[in-house]
Order: C-alpha cells, then sequence, then structure tokens
C-alpha cells in the first residue's frame, strides 16, 4: 500500500500544468509513448518534455520503458528509445478522508449475492441518461467518454468482427477498475448499462453501439459508430 | 510440462426450460460462447452431454430438471480468469440474472486435476459440495482465493478419488 505521505508527494508533482499535460497524454496513451511523442503533443521542446517525463517518473507515476523502435538487437542495433507509460496502481486523495471504495465494495457484494444485476443496470441506465440529456449540443460520445475518465482510443477492428477496415472505440481506462476486478459480472454489466444509457444524450450518438469486448487492459466495452468512424 | 490442469465447474438454476422465450438469447448465444472458449489460450476440455454440442442436456441432480451444469479444464487459473472475465463471455455473465435464478450458495468451485483427467458430472458435484461444506480448501476453491496447483509429494492425496 501506498501510505498517505507518498501519495500527496506524487499528487503535488502534478502541480505545474505542462508536467499534468503531458502525464495526461502518457497516462491516456493506448501503449508507450516517446520524449517526442510527448513533447509535441504537448507544445513544448523534447528537453523540457524529458525533464518532466523522468520527474514524473520518481515520483511514481509513470514507469520507463526501454525499445529499440528499429525492432534490431545487440551491437549496432542503436540505442533503445526511452518510452513512457503509466505506472500500475491507484492513487487516490480526499479532503477530508472518505472511504467510498469500502462502501462500494460493501454495497456490491450485498447487491450481487441479493442477485440484483438487472436493477443494478436498469439504474445504472436511467442516470446516464440523464447525464446524457445534461450534455452539450457539441458533445459527441468520444467526447462524453473522455469526460468521465474512459479515456478512448481508435483500433483497427479484428477481422471478421464487421466491416473490413472498420474501426472500433476502445477505452484505456476503467473507472472501477478494483471493484470490476472483485465483482466482474455486476459491475462490468453496469458499466455498460451506463454507456449505453449515455450515448443517446450524446451528438450523433444513436448511430452508436455499445458491446462487452474486453482486451487485455482496460475497460471491457467497445463502441462503433455507424457514421463516425474515422 | 505442468502435471496439473485447473478443472472448473459451476451450476445454475434456469428461470424456465431451454424452449422456453426467456432462454432464447442464452440457448442462442451457446454456440458462440463455446467456440470461444475452445479457441481460448489455455483451454483443454469441456463436458458435453450425449449431443455432443454442449453442457445442456446433462442434470447434476436428478430432482431438478433446470439446474444446469457447466464443467470445464484449464491449463491455469489464469486462463480460465481470461476467458470468463476478459473474453465475449463476460457479456453473457452480466446477463446471468435474465436467464438464471440467484444461488443461495456457492455455486462454482476450482480444483486441480492430473493432466488428462477429465472430471465426471458426478466428481465435479461433489466438489462443489465440499466446496459448501467444507468452505475454500485444496480440495476445491474459488477465484477469491486460488490455491495453487499441487507439487509432486502431495498430489495424491487430492488425486486419489
Amino acid at each position: 500500500m501506498t501510505s498517505e505521505d507518498d501519495v500527496f508527494e506524487a499528487v503535488g508533482v502534478l502541480g505545474d500544468p505542462v508536467r499534468r499535460r503531458l502525464y495526461q497524454h502518457v497516462a491516456g496513451a493506448p501503449g508507450p509513448v516517446g520524449r517526442e511523442g510527448a513533447a509535441a503533443a504537448v507544445g513544448v521542446s523534447r528537453s523540457l518534455a524529458a525533464f518532466h517525463l523522468d520527474k514524473l517518473v520518481e515520483a511514481g507515476l509513470l514507469a520507463v520503458d526501454f525499445q529499440r523502435l528499429s525492432g534490431r538487437s545487440g551491437p549496432g542495433a542503436g540505442r533503445p528509445a526511452k518510452l513512457y507509460q503509466r505506472a500500475p496502481g491507484e492513487r487516490a486523495v480526499s479532503l477530508p478522508p472518505r472511504a467510498y471504495a469500502a462502501a462500494a465494495e460493501l454495497l456490491a457484494d450485498v447487491v450481487e449475492r441479493a442477485g440484483l444485476d438487472r436493477e443494478l443496470q436498469a439504474a445504472a441506465r436511467t442516470a446516464a441518461a440523464v447525464e446524457g440529456e445534461a450534455l452539450g449540443e457539441d458533445v459527441d460520445p468520444v467526447a462524453a467518454l473522455r469526460s468521465r475518465g474512459y479515456e478512448p482510443y481508435w483500433d483497427e477492428e479484428l477481422p471478421g468482427e464487421g466491416a473490413p477496415g472498420g474501426r472500433v472505440l476502445r477505452l484505456h481506462n476503467c473507472p472501477f477498475h478494483a471493484l470490476a476486478d472483485r465483482f466482474p459480472a455486476l459491475v462490468c454489466g453496469m458499466n455498460l448499462a451506463l454507456i449505453e444509457g449515455l450515448l443517446p444524450g450524446c451528438a450523433g450518438g444513436a448511430d452508436w453501439t455499445a458491446v462487452m469486448d474486453p482486451p487485455a487492459e482496460g475497460c471491457c466495452v467497445a463502441l462503433k459508430s455507424k457514421t463516425n468512424s474515422p | 510440462m505442468a502435471d496439473f490442469h485447473l478443472a472448473q465447474v459451476n451450476v445454475g438454476r434456469i428461470l424456465a426450460p431451454l424452449d422456453h422465450p426467456r432462454l432464447a438469447d442464452f440457448v442462442a448465444q451457446l454456440p458462440e460462447i463455446n467456440a470461444l472458449a475452445e479457441g481460448s489460450p489455455g483451454f483443454v476440455w469441456r463436458m458435453v452431454d450425449d449431443g455432443g454440442a454442449d453442457s445442456t442436456g446433462l442434470r447434476p441432480d436428478d430432482h431438478d430438471d433446470l439446474l444446469l451444469i457447466n464443467c470445464s479444464v484449464w491449463e491455469s487459473v489464469q486462463a480460465l480468469r481470461d476467458f470468463a472475465y476478459r473474453s465475449g463471455h463476460l457479456g453473457a455473465l452480466g446477463r446471468r440474472r435474465e436467464w438464471f435464478e440467484r444461488p443461495t450458495e456457492p455455486h462454482q468451485a476450482l480444483w486441480w486435476v492430473p493432466v488428462g483427467h477429465r472430471p465426471t458430472t458426478a466428481e465435479a458435484m461433489e466438489r462443489l459440495t465440499h466446496l459448501r461444506e467444507h468452505g475454500d480448501s485444496p480440495t476445491a476453491f474459488t477465484f477469491r482465493d486460488p490455491h495453487p496447483a499441487p507439487t509432486a509429494p502431495t498430489a495424491r492425496a487430492f488425486t486419489s478419488d
């Protein structure tokens, strides 16, 4: 477990706006990010990006992955590129202290034991529909999901899954990760209902469908658009 | 080469007979889900009835026409977990209460079997009963607290039945 002081220190490192944007870019990317890419995304120099990225690694918020982008190895293969990705683990700060996660786990356990999956899904769909109606007119599903922390990204669809060359929107982050890990059927079912409920209120949302299609990491829901896939 | 594979059993009481419209989506998904299991990394074997396609013809309790059984063997706990919770199977799990009664006692058990062993319905139900009566143990356990595969010297004790 990360002690409270460590969490405060890690979060404090994000106080610098450039550093925070670099963190958000790397954390939201589906794969490891190089210094060049991160610098370009945030609009700073490569050396400034490198400085801040390494501060984020020191704070334990990012992890380093050395890769030879050329695919070669051994002498003459060149120096491996230093790539960054989000470090594992979760950090939460609440002032004053709150224990919503503990309450959520207890509630989920009772809901699971009571077999209330369908009631939970109906409530999730309704609550998300209310949120969807409150969205601005130009908020599309990608923006709506991004603002809810799902970290959406476009992925190539596997052959045989639909139209050739089609794209599918995947979600790099599961906002309910720890709970979903403990109660997958219950919580992932709730999450799918939340996303389905949100779609009709989004710009163009009627053309979107959400399905359960879990990748190795991240949220188990994948989305498709009839009209809006780039 | 591992000496042991992971066996899994789960039972569920359907809310209506299999040919009832209420179960239509469940029945329609079976071939796809079973194919998905067979194509998953670490899949070893799954129990089928005389029809050979799935296990929906089996009734582990002679006195209960609505109790279905699923039993399969996997190379590891992780392989089974990945199929159950990180594949298209998760979509079916999310709809479990549309088709199955809420279980009132443990309905899934895991245990280790020697490579090549194929559990019978009776054996699977014995493991589930053991879990219900004695809780978690190497004889029958759950995803919550998976026991490691037995090492060779102690293996006999778990596999004599």
